[in-house]
């Protein structure tokens, strides 16, 4: 029988699996089957875990096309998202995150005020002292060490317990909370568990903060409960969204970027030997694109047709924009697997783009600009305490990063 | 040079603030974009440019 075969149906059938496994030895670098996907074309399709086959975006100019394109919706209870994994029994309260304009925009403008350029220099000086007492421990305490429990976990922790106006001492809890939500591999009753467990405790939060209200953050959604501009379970889940990626997030940043610069002794050299501002935010900025750790792509869906490359994304299919191939993506950034601290890399999308584009890039910059700019220079002989082999990597993570980093020096 | 911004669709990113700061600042109560200077002048044009293209809502547009 001769039949022509549907293109989509060809594309479909070839599919290859998504998440995709990265190269052995080389940690640091998207999976190579990004990289053939992003030469071969603009799209492809992919397989997820549900057997569903949705777009995969690969270049940096069609990435940020379509994340700025009203036409495509991160709205996860649209039929054609593609889900990272199941969704939880009794579905899942999420905030803005997964939410279209303008519902939003009206929830994320309550809580942009505070992660304002302005008002994140302000806390520059706090900061940094955060990371020179911990510097202080850890050069007191045991020589090795792991350096993500020990710095990389309580630096941005601290962070935003304080700007929230979240006791530090419940970190246990919500960083164990945090990690199974963030795991690709629980099961969904683990993670929707994991989930209430944290909606609850904030809950609990924001029934103080609406009796006795102070000055952070959480008293300000508090004020806008009490006004009736927000619900109780809406406050509560913001806070789960600005706790999760608040710590989560900046900690991983700090380890693996520790480590790829133990790889890339050259370019420690220029961190550890320098205080100039200019280029310390410069290295922020290619850490950020280098390693790009929010790995799992931006999802979205199409609500209308729309033609990309000669091809028709149909309106209802999946959308997966992957961001950290993007950010190797030799039509933008030359040499894009090359580390170099002094190149502008500032265009990257490693805080994604369009209207969701990470609110807290602000404060996560200037976190990581003080430890960058602190650490090396602290301990000028701080390296890894095993071989890069025994280093255990979150593959299996929706955010790239180590689950240790044994450091000494 | 001349530079507007769209209030409405801004994000409060803030990435405009710190490509040029002599020119974009944000609104206290929200962190909405706020335009200081809608004429820069010629040596600021790289920096704006740079915000216009690094702006994640689009909300920058320029005028030569
Ligand atoms: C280096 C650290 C960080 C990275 C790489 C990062 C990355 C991202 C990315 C890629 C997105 C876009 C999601 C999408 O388009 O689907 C995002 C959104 C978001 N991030 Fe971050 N983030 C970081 C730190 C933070 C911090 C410190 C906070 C909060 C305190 C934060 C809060 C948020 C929020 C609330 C959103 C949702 C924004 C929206 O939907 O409008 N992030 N982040
Ligand atoms: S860069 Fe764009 S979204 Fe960000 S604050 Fe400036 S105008 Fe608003």
């Amino acid at each position: 029988m001769t039949s022509t075969v549907n293109p989509v149906d060809e594309h479909a059938a070839r599919a290859p699996e998504f998440p995709m496994a990265r190269a052995a030895g080389c940690p640091f670098d998207p999976p190579p089957t990004l990289r053939d996907l992003q030469r071969e074309g603009p799209l492809a399709r992919v397989r997820l875990w549900d057997g569903s086959t949705p777009w995969l975006v690969t270049r940096y100019a069609d990435q940020r096309a379509l994340l700025g394109d009203p036409r495509v919706s991160a709205d996860i209870h649209r039929p054609g998202y593609p889900r990272q994994a199941p969704m939880p029994p009794g579905g899942t309260g999420v905030s803005f995150i997964l939410k279209d304009d303008p519902e939003h925009a009206r929830l994320r403008r309550m809580v942009t005020a505070p992660f304002a350029i302005k008002r994140v220099e302000a806390m520059r000086p706090g900061v940094q002292k955060i990371v020179d007492d911990l510097i202080d421990e850890l050069l007191a305490g045991p020589n090795p060490v792991d350096l993500v429990e020990a710095f990389a976990l309580p630096v941005p922790s601290l962070v935003i317990c304080q700007l929230l106006g979240v006791p530090y001492a419940d970190h246990d809890f919500f960083q164990d909370n945090s990690k199974v939500i963030i795991n690709r591999n629980v099961t969904p009753e683990q993670r929707s568990a994991a989930h209430g467990n944290l909606i609850e405790y904030l809950d609990g939060l924001m029934g103080e903060k609406i009796a006795r209200p102070v000055d952070d953050l959480l008293s300000g959604l508090a004020e806008r409960v009490t006004a009736g501009e927000l619900s109780r379970n809406e406050a509560a889940q913001m806070g789960v969204l600005l706790l999760i990626a608040g710590h989560e997030t900046t900690a991983n940043m700090i380890a693996l970027g520790t480590l790829a610069l133990f790889e890339h002794p050259e370019q420690l050299a220029l961190l550890r030997d320098t205080d100039d501002p200019r280029l310390i935010a410069s290295a922020v900025e290619e850490l950020l694109r280098y390693l790009h750790i929010t790995h799992s792509g931006r999802r979205r869906v199409a609500v209308e047709d729309i033609e990309i490359g000669g091809e028709v994304i149909r309106a209802g299919e999946g959308l997966i924009l992957a961001n950290d191939i993007a950010n190797r993506d030799p039509g933008m950034f030359a040499e894009p697997d090359r580390l170099d601290l002094r190149r502008d890399a500032r265009r990257h999308v490693a805080f994604g783009f369009g209207v969701h584009q990470c609110l807290g890039q602000p404060l996560a910059r200037m976190e990581l600009q003080v430890v960058y700019g602190t650490l090396y220079r602290r301990i000028p002989t701080l390296r890894a305490a095993v071989e890069l082999e025994r280093i255990p990597f979150k593959h299996d993570g929706s955010v790239y990063g180590v689950y240790e980093l044994p450091v000494t020096w | 040079m001349k530079v507007t911004v769209d209030q409405d669709r801004c994000v409060a990113s803030g990435q405009c603030v710190v490509a040029a700061m002599e020119v974009f600042d944000q609104r206290d109560e929200d962190g909405v974009v706020v335009l200081l200077d809608p004429e820069p002048r010629a040596e600021r044009a790289e920096d704006v440019r740079h915000a216009a293209a690094v702006c994640p809502a689009l909300a920058i547009a320029i005028e030569d």
